[in-house]
């Protein structure tokens, strides 16, 4: 991992404190989160400090410390969605998974993520399964689609 | 003859992309390449009836296509000239079928000038768009006004900014063309982060060229030769486009250096947002850019002063960039003869929630919320009663009832407690608790708060809490009055916009549903039946005849029970979906 983290650090061979996000970006987009080392190593690159990194990091919503699982869900809690009950899915999907709306799985299969909005307001509730969507959910059709997930 | 199928978000969400691909085999199959166009344009805005396909000349707009339809449509409409009767839209007023878009009752009444080619071109070929006059007010700019007379025609159309705040557009150009820099930035502010709000985003995956053209006009007003959009990452199709668009241009001269030969530079690159609601805010979103924690600072210094790596910056909204070159080649009074004396133009909104036509619509400024709600709306989905709708999202209230013949524009929505914002409208029936509602919002804004000032970040998670108390009917009179007091001071005291509109949600419910407090306070019920810690479910053992269906078909296996015997719902388990009582043929389930 090391070394695709340099490779993407050689391509901002120039740049300032203004590339920190792309360039934190870029690395999530080929690695799939935000490791230790790779902070790390950003730091080394930009010369900063990797405590004011990790700051920045955990301020934006977009970044994750822990791998993504194999099935990435992201659950859409919008205005629509919530008040079409994206709060009883996310439940749902909490109690059947066991695991918690940020956490990846302890086998590494799966990963829940609540996000603010897809932007898919006519088709809610939704949610998103490795950038899949499933649109206009029912307590009954969830039940399905993590039975064809999990195969149980 | 062209087929227009609908990319935007919503649409591919329900299989848009694989009736596309259905559409180019049939096609090919039936060897008619060279006569049938098949294209994927943006939102044509009625997302409730999507996917849609319209086709071209004769405008017939069929609804809720579906892959399977494909080959019908192909061998009836394209090759015979017979419309497919059962894909068309049925009126729900008069259950006629309707073929051409201009008559059904959610067009009628629109406009569009920002939404202009959504739907209508390929917003992946410049060709289209060019087709449509694009590029056009960019070239007159170029070769007949001076910077000085192109923002005199902004000003005197009267358009404000789409963002929000509505600040008059041709003013904060002016300033910013009037502070000497050696360089300045023109940036779009695409973070829409608005929950439920959709009108940015379709802008940029429908018409991405108009918002560049914008921009460069922008650009020569101010004199500023770089542009950056400033786009959410969750919209990758919004980026797909943008860069394609970019690219375009480029090609063609249209960004780039000398364009059009004029001498004037101008070129644009795009930003990611990191998913940070309060980097909608200006200030906010230049420190992002500058690669800092997405904090805002007091203004004075206003971008426009001291912007984007200290130089002056211009932001504006995506809709306001997309109204800007059809104002420059109709004119200032054509675009200030349309909306009310203060707020000119159009505004889309982005209708959800419990309205029959959910989807993207632009009005008039002036049409009222029920020419919106029941006209355009179609009304409030299963025949329930309109309650509310939240304009303006987590910074915005709710209008009800005695709102509905208010014109909508900026100042009457302010005046009635809730604000334009960037023109999410989430409407709301008899089902929805409005105390719910606002800690919906105030979660939201817990969550978003960047915490640099005090009043935000403690008091919006102090307000959080009472309302949950509330709704968990724990509430107490006085946790009433300190819900009011608290919200008055964070709206005094916060730093940026975010802080000192968040509590509004709270106080416009509070100013026009009380009686619903009440209720969760004293009677400690809650009158919708949303709040699920004031309700169980439970089965009448009485009416029970043991069928089995609904533990069969509780999500968490809450409900036991031998057959023909009567059941339990163990309470610790159930999650309140209601799966059990859409099930019971006996109505045996009743929520308590
Ligand atoms: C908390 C907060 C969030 C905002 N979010 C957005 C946004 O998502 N999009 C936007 O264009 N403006 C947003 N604004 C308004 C911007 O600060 C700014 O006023 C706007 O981009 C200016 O463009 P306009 O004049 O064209 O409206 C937000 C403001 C605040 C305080
Ligand atoms: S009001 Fe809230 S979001 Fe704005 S600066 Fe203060 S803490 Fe940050
Ligand atoms: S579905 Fe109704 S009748 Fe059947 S077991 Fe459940 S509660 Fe009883």
């Amino acid at each position: 991992m090391e070394n695709r983290i340099e490779i993407l650090l050689d391509k901002y061979s120039h740049s300032r404190r203004d590339s920190l996000i792309p360039i934190l970006q870029d690395i999530q987009e080929e690695v799939g989160y935000l490791s230790e080392e790779a902070i790390i190593l950003v730091g080394k690159h930009l010369e900063m400090p990797t405590s004011k990194i990790y700051g920045l990091a955990t301020f934006y919503n977009q970044f994750r410390f822990e791998p993504k699982g194999t099935f990435h869900i992201q659950v859409c809690h919008g205005t629509a969605c919530h008040m079409l009950g994206a709060v009883s899915i996310i439940d749902f999907i909490e109690k059947r998974l066991k695991i918690k709306a940020g956490q990846t799985s302890r086998n590494g299969k799966y990963s829940l993520e609540v996000v603010p909005c897809i932007g898919a307001c006519s088709q809610s509730p939704v949610i998103s399964i490795n950038g899949e969507y499933h649109s206009k959910l029912t307590a009954e059709r969830i039940k399905q689609i993590l039975i064809d997930l999990i195969g149980e | 003859m062209h087929l227009l199928v609908c990319g935007g978000t919503g649409c591919r969400a329900s299989a848009s992309d694989s009736i596309i691909e259905k559409f180019k085999t049939e096609i090919a199959a039936k060897g008619l390449e060279n006569d049938v166009q098949v294209i994927l344009t943006g939102c044509f805005g009625f997302c409730e009836k999507g996917p849609i396909v319209k086709v071209l000349p004769d405008n017939t707009f069929y609804t809720q296509v579906k892959p399977e339809d494909v080959a019908e449509i192909v061998a009836e409409h394209v090759i015979k000239g017979r419309k497919v009767n059962r894909l068309l839209y049925i009126d729900p007023t008069n259950q006629e079928k309707i073929s051409d878009a201009k008559h059904m009752g959610f067009y009628r009444k629109q406009i569009r000038i920002a939404l202009r080619n959504c739907g209508v071109i390929n917003p992946e070929n410049v060709d289209e768009y060019i087709a449509r006059d694009g590029y056009h007010a960019i070239g007159k700019v170029l070769k007949e006004y001076t910077p000085a007379q192109t923002i005199d025609i902004i000003k005197k159309s009267g358009l404000r900014g789409r963002g929000g705040g509505g600040f008059p557009t041709g003013l904060k150009w002016e300033i910013a063309s009037k502070n000497a820099a050696d360089q300045k930035y023109v940036v779009c502010n695409a973070d829409e982060g608005d929950p439920g709000a959709f009108m940015d985003r379709s802008v940029l995956e429908g018409d991405p060229h108009s918002v560049l053209e914008a921009m460069a006009i922008c650009g020569y007003c101010i004199g500023a030769t770089q542009g950056v959009i400033y786009i959410r990452a969750e919209y990758p199709l919004a980026i797909t486009r943008l860069k394609i668009a970019i690219k375009q241009a480029r090609e063609y001269g249209l960004l780039g250096k000398d364009i059009m030969g004029s001498g004037f530079d101008f070129d644009i690159t795009l930003r990611y947002g990191a998913g940070a609601f309060v980097c909608g805010e200006e200030t906010s979103l230049i420190h992002s850019m500058e690669g800092l924690r997405g904090e805002p600072t007091n203004k004075p210094p206003f971008p426009a002063e001291s912007g984007y790596l200290g130089k002056p910056t211009n932001v504006n909204n995506v809709e306001t960039f997309a109204s800007v070159p059809v104002i420059i080649l109709k004119g200032a009074d054509w675009f200030s003869s349309i909306g009310t004396e203060k707020s000119k133009g159009t505004k889309v909104f982005a209708l959800a929630g419990k309205i029959n036509n959910v989807g993207l619509i632009e009005v008039p400024m002036g049409t009222t919320l029920r020419e919106v709600i029941f006209e355009i709306g179609g009304g409030i989905k299963n025949g329930k009663k309109f309650k509310a709708a939240q304009t303006g999202g987590p910074s915005g209230g709710c209008l009800t009832e005695k709102h509905l013949d208010t014109p909508i524009d900026f100042d009457n929505l302010i005046a009635a407690g809730s604000m334009m914002g960037s023109g999410g409208m989430i409407v709301m029936d008899e089902d929805d608790c409005m105390v719910s509602i606002a800690k919906f919002f105030l979660e939201f804004t817990v969550e978003e708060s960047c915490g640099k000032c005090a009043p935000c970040r403690i008091g919006n998670k102090r307000l959080y809490e009472i309302l949950e108390r509330i709704t968990n009917g724990e509430g107490t009179m006085e946790e009433l009055e300190r819900l009011r007091n608290l919200s008055l001071v964070i709206k005094d005291t916060s730093l940026c916009g975010l802080g000192q509109t968040s509590p509004n949600p709270v106080l416009s419910t509070m100013d026009n549903f009380y009686n619903e407090y009440l209720a969760h306070v004293n009677d400690k019920k809650c009158p919708a039946g949303q709040c699920k810690s004031l309700m169980k479910y439970v089965v009448e053992p009485e009416a029970c005849v043991g069928c089995t269906a609904c533990a069969r078909n509780c999500p968490v296996n809450a409900i036991s029970g031998e057959r023909k015997k009567p059941h339990l719902i163990d309470t610790a388990i159930c999650i309140k979906c209601g799966a059990c009582i859409e099930k019971c043929k006996f109505n045996a389930i009743s929520i308590k």
